[in-house]
């Protein structure tokens, strides 16, 4: 029996740990995702939930914590963003290499600095290698919705990694919208306690994380890429289930409208709704737009981005971070998906939303039409442009 | 779809206005979304929050430029803030004020005015220094705009209440006729 309530993204998060059942929530509290921790204590505190809440002095104390908790059998779920995630970078890499399944919840904000706390990728962009797989909600049902699956996904026995699920700060997080979730028992019978094959017991002495020198580093490595490659499969099957028990649908990567597009602008996160906002008013203009939303960056979906947009002329990479001295991080993904391709559209990279900025159809609409004049052109120059951006505050030279 | 804007100070419960709406319209079976102006909340400082309504489920997730309609809880906000930035053409504000709607003169935007202030406190909610009027101003809303029915909003506050749960009811029921400029 499926339920409905109005909730802020945070909470859908919350309430999907709940409903799995996590036994350990190491967490630190930072803005935009505090309310995560704040429910998760309410819920234990209420006797929702039996769940040991471990409250640390860091991120980087709560990522080690969750590893140790994980490591001993535990299901283990935390919440951070920003300076946290980036606080707890050097532990993200034992996680995933200690094949441990933590769900994390981000709520997506910009790092520092200038100090900010508003939405842009550029937390989990920086974590693109540390081995967990991320998915990127557009709204607080996906945010539900995604938390839960990423539980059965990451704690597969052929994947055995962990999972960030981003939600941009405050579009998602701090934001009331409906979301369906079904009962206890049909998530019970979803989501089976975690069975690892391994754990920490004292009655069975194992090395966790143990030293790896030059004649085994590389198999563990292997070993590693290999799951992630195997969460492709993973995570197809159980969004597949997921859409049988509860009706909503999943993809990776999503296409809207792309078929007879001459321009398909790629999206991640809250500003995808926006962006098919912005198509549909582009395609009663006349102007054949079409709109690709990455659901999963990681495992990257090489295949499905390429067969969205076959036809288009022209990809337009609509991303929110920035890599300085490189561009956006998606679209050089993007470009990496068609580098053998013999046949491949042109590739074009915008900036755009950083640090919170408002992300609106006009600019969805300046991305449509710079796109079609390169393509037009057939020149892509420059290969980064920066949208919705006062130049007057940036003076040539950078002076 | 239909767009609502609140101005009010931090602490007044301009947020919880936009959510008490959302939970009213979704009551009703509208789609709907409420989210705060984000990362300015100070007691005392202006604020914003916003609701959306609509039959279709909600896509847009950019903020709210050209409501349909600005609700003002505090009255002196309407030195400090030009409450009508982009509210679209002849459509409706709703003021907290002790005021009639003609002493404002706001061009072609319909003006009404509830004292929230004094219904509150009168209700016991908040200090005359210091009201929450967001549920007071809700029943105000649902009379002038006929988007919710009061029945929704009084349903919407009594869940979102904290405390003073029929308070709350009576203030929001005692607004909706208090309203003046109908």
């Amino acid at each position: 029996m499926e339920m409905k309530e109005i909730i802020r993204g945070n909470m859908a998060t919350a309430l999907a740990a709940k409903m799995a059942r996590v036994e350990v929530v190491p967490a630190f509290p930072i803005t935009p995702s505090t309310l995560f921790p704040e429910k998760i204590s309410e819920y234990i505190a209420n006797g929702e939930l039996d769940a040991e809440m471990i409250l640390v002095e860091s991120e980087h104390s709560a990522m080690s914590a969750a590893v140790g908790a994980s490591a001993a059998g535990a299901r283990v779920a935390t919440a951070t963003a920003s300076q946290g995630l980036a606080l707890m970078h050097e532990i993200l890499f034992i996680a995933s290499s200690m094949r441990l399944p933590i769900v994390m919840a981000i709520g997506n904000r910009a790092l520092s600095g200038p100090i900010n706390i508003w939405a842009d990728h550029s937390d989990t962009m920086a974590e693109r290698d540390s081995g967990w797989m991320q998915f990127y909600a557009e709204n607080n049902q996906e945010a539900f919705d995604l938390m839960l699956m990423a539980f059965r996904i990451a704690e597969d026995r052929r994947v055995l990694l962990p999972a960030m699920i981003g939600l941009d700060a405050f579009t998602l997080t701090h934001t009331m919208e409906p979301v369906d979730y079904p009962s206890q028992e049909e998530v019970d019978d979803f989501l089976p306690p975690y069975n690892p094959p391994y754990t920490l017991d004292v009655k069975r002495p194992m090395t966790f994380g143990s030293f790896a020198t030059p004649d085994s580093y590389m198999e563990f490595k292997w070993a590693q890429t290999v799951a992630i490659e195997n969460s492709y499969k993973v995570i197809d099957e159980v969004f597949e289930e997921y859409k049988k028990r509860f009706g909503r649908e999943y993809k990776r990567v999503s296409g809207f409208m792309t078929e007879d597009a001459d321009v398909v602008i790629v999206s991640m996160g809250s500003a995808s709704g926006t962006l098919r906002d912005a198509v549909r008013r582009m395609r009663k203009e006349g102007m054949k737009v079409g709109a690709v939303k990455i659901t999963t960056f990681r495992p990257f979906p090489f295949k499905e981005i390429k067969e969205l947009t076959k036809n288009a002329k022209i990809i337009a990479v609509a991303e929110r971070a920035i890599s300085p001295g490189f561009g956006g991080p998606v679209a050089g993904e993007i470009a990496t998906a068609f580098i053998n391709e013999k046949e491949r559209p042109l590739i074009s990279d915008f900036i755009i939303g950083l640090g919170g900025r408002d992300i609106t159809q006009k600019d969805f609409k300046y991305i449509a039409e710079t796109a079609l004049k390169e393509a037009e052109s057939g020149e892509v120059s420059p290969w980064v442009k920066w949208v919705n951006i006062n130049p007057e505050e940036v003076p040539p030279g950078g002076e | 779809m239909y767009e609502v804007r609140f101005h009010g100070r931090g602490g007044q419960g301009a947020v919880t206005a936009a959510n008490i709406l959302a939970v009213a319209a979704f009551k009703e079976g509208k789609e709907v979304q409420a989210f705060p102006m984000f990362g300015v909340e100070r007691r005392g400082a202006p604020v914003m929050a916003f609701t959306r309504i609509d039959e279709k489920p909600i896509d847009v997730k950019t903020l709210i430029y050209n409501p349909d309609f600005v609700v003002v809880l505090d009255p002196t906000l309407m030195e400090v803030v030009n409450v009508t930035e982009g509210l679209k053409d002849g459509s409706p504000v709703i003021i907290n004020t002790k005021k009639n709607p003609e002493e404002f003169n706001l061009g072609n935007y319909k003006v009404y005015t509830v004292d929230a202030t004094t219904i509150a406190v009168e209700n016991g909610l908040g200090t005359p220094m210091s009201p929450i009027v967001n549920t007071a101003i809700i029943g105000s809303f649902a009379r002038v705009s006929g988007i919710v029915k009061l029945e929704s909003v009084i349903e919407a506050v009594r869940e979102l209440s904290p405390v003073k749960k029929e308070e709350n009811v009576k203030a929001a029921e005692m607004a909706y006729k208090a309203v003046k400029g109908l």
